[in-house]
């Protein structure tokens, strides 16, 4: 079942500087059951994009069109604000990297947890509190009932992270959104919150969109990959060939100055240069002016996201010439 | 004296009320080398670097710069050391003054130690941005026009500028994205090459490590639990804490995804190594079964308990 479905999307702001193009014709979909990777710099508009599907920005200064905008079967472009919160929660849960400022400090984590449930299940306070503490055990939080007795600020990041999770989970909701869920965490729990993530995806088929900077992150997650880069996708593919035969250069110089993937002491390749300027992005392909391919027609056209390989689409002109054997 | 450290930390220790943030730390940074110090969040990595800086009182031990302990020079006779010992920050957002242009801040350090004339030091500082890969008429702009990289770039700059020989890096590449990062690591090894520089290089990531360091200090806790040239860590690593930070590093290979198996705090301290004297170099200092960090092989150092001693 087609669960979200994007088509040309663009989001823009109106700030002082000018008019912030964040997101610049963006399309993908996800089914039930799949996990997807967005992956980016900041800047990229991949945080933005899963914000507008939401319609969890400020309209205005954002402003959102797209050709198609369905989440769940619902037409979010033209969904009332009852729908979007019918959606929001039971469709769609999102997990946002800070935990300490998405849960309020005054109240308790059962506190919260419940008030939740009960927005959404319309159930008696204590039947709220039962569900919540199963909802805790359910991401591997052994004291539960201490833990829905504790504030905010007597948990750890990845504690905090946990309860975030069972928060999001605790409508069941068929996909879930994770915007970089675990770049505020150390190394280790990092890991742990990751294989939580996607041990309950298995469990519950549900839907996965994992935003991050990190391409490790995506590696150890996702089955298919979203890459952007100012404002556009780059490139979508299945995860093992986007690390083993990237199409896009982009995605082929970000993966090529991940540090640390060798023994020794040595220089790294870099990619030369800054991210676009949102307010006035760069003619053509948004990556021309560091791409080592570039050519003229490059500052020119903006290149459609188009199939290169079956079940893989890159957006540059540049691939077809140089990169997939015949 | 060719082989003194160029900065050595003997048993720093510093306390905050009844916590020991830094807890008898020994580390040595010897010359034109790249030690990093990777552990996570409260493991006293950041504190240990202040206390190297004496941003930071310590309550015990010594901080020697090029063999000479300044761990009780006042503050006002610190000043000269500060010539030689520099620092750059995560933020460079907040370590940046928004109000100063960018060639007034790289010159500041000049200007405090009464270096120069006031246009030689705009000359001096215009060279600077120039060494760290900005254009020289960035001179005239301010931070807030800048991207994240290229400030850090101008607090690499602010650092150097005086010639320091020493450097404390506390995570510099950690706020930077994954294309600038790469850039970032470049210049402070360039310059690290050029200068003969050495560096304490303060990361959580040891991706970036792997590729920077010499030698690898691993701390938990406010203690050293391992510490080994960057190889060995990454080949060989003996402690339990060490090898779980190791593992839980995502790889970059879908096709090597595997389930983790994960250590608890306790589990990790019931795994401190049990090593047998024959195993060391050097008998250990202290005569007590509590963990202690002893010498292997190698210029490798874990915390480990010794099981048996060799007979005197």
């Amino acid at each position: 079942m087609r669960l979200v479905e994007i088509d040309d999307l663009h989001v823009s702001f109106s700030q002082h500087e000018g008019l912030v193009q964040a997101v610049r014709g963006v399309s993908f979909s996800l089914d039930s059951g799949e996990s997807l990777g967005i992956v980016g710099e900041s800047g990229s508009g991949k945080s933005v994009t899963c914000a507008a599907l939401l319609r969890l920005l400020r309209e205005p200064p954002a402003r959102i069109t797209a050709k198609s905008m369905q989440l769940g079967g619902t037409d979010m472009l033209t969904a009332s604000s009852r729908q979007i919160s019918a959606v929001r929660g039971r469709v769609a849960a999102m997990v946002f990297q800070d935990p300490m400022t998405s849960l309020d400090p005054v109240f308790s984590i059962g506190h919260q947890l419940a008030e939740t449930i009960i927005v959404h299940r319309k159930v008696s306070k204590a039947e709220a509190l039962a569900q919540a503490a199963a909802a805790l055990h359910r991401v591997e939080i052994k004291n539960a009932d201490d833990v829905l007795r504790y504030y905010p600020h007597q948990l750890s990041g990845g504690m905090l992270q946990r309860v975030m999770i069972a928060m999001a989970l605790s409508c069941e909701p068929d996909v879930l959104i994770a915007d970089e869920p675990t770049t505020a965490l150390d190394v280790t729990i990092q890991a742990q919150i990751l294989q939580l993530i996607k041990d309950i995806q298995a469990e519950t088929g549900m839907g996965l969109i994992m935003i991050t900077h990190d391409l490790g992150v995506i590696a150890e997650t996702v089955d298919r990959v979203v890459v952007m880069y100012g404002g556009k996708v780059m490139e979508t593919g299945p995860v093992q060939q986007i690390f083993s035969a990237p199409l896009h250069p982009y995605t082929r110089a970000l993966l090529n100055s991940i540090p640390g993937q060798v023994a020794g002491k040595r220089r790294l390749t870099e990619i030369p240069g800054s991210s676009p300027n949102p307010v006035r992005p760069p003619g053509g392909c948004p990556f021309h002016p560091r791409c080592p391919m570039a050519i003229a027609a490059c500052h020119q056209v903006t290149p459609p996201l188009e199939t290169k390989v079956p079940g893989r689409e890159a957006a540059c002109i540049r691939v077809e010439s140089e990169l997939v054997p015949a | 004296m060719s082989d003194t450290p160029a900065l050595e930390l003997k048993q720093l220790t510093k306390r905050f009320g009844d916590f020991i943030a830094v807890n008898r730390v020994d580390l040595a940074v010897p010359r034109n080398q790249v030690v990093a110090l990777v552990g996570e969040s409260g493991s006293g990595k950041t504190t240990t670097g202040l206390l190297a800086l004496r941003l930071l009182a310590h309550d015990g031990g010594q901080i020697l710069l090029d063999g000479e302990d300044i761990s009780t020079l006042s503050q006002k006779q610190m000043k000269a050391y500060r010539r030689r010992l520099q620092v750059v920050f995560q933020d460079s957002y907040s370590s940046l003054d928004p109000m100063m242009t960018l060639g007034e801040i790289v010159a500041e350090p000049l200007g405090i130690h009464g270096v120069a004339t006031a246009a030689e030091r705009r000359d001096t500082a215009r060279g600077w941005l120039e060494k760290v890969g900005l254009d020289g008429s960035y001179a005239n702009r301010y931070p807030h026009e800048l991207s994240g990289g290229q400030r850090q770039r101008v607090s690499v700059a602010r650092a150097l500028i005086l010639g320091a020989s020493v450097l404390v890096a506390d995570e510099p590449t950690s706020a930077l994205d994954v294309s600038v990062k790469a850039q970032i690591v470049n210049l402070l090894q360039g310059l690290q090459a050029d200068m003969g520089l050495s560096m304490l290089f303060i990361s959580h990531d040891l991706s970036v490590v792997r590729s920077l360091a010499d030698e690898v200090v691993v701390m938990l806790r406010g203690r050293v639990v391992e510490r080994a040239p960057t190889d060995r860590i990454f080949s060989n690593a003996r402690h339990p804490y060490t090898q779980s930070l190791l593992d839980a590093v995502p790889v970059i290979d879908p096709a090597a995804r595997r389930r983790r198996t994960f250590l608890s705090a306790e589990e990790i301290t019931a795994r401190t190594p049990r090593i047998t004297a024959s195993d060391l170099v050097a008998e250990p200092l202290l005569d007590t079964a509590d963990p202690q960090l002893v010498a292997l092989a190698g210029s490798h150092f874990v915390e480990a308990i010794v099981a048996e001693r060799a007979t005197p």
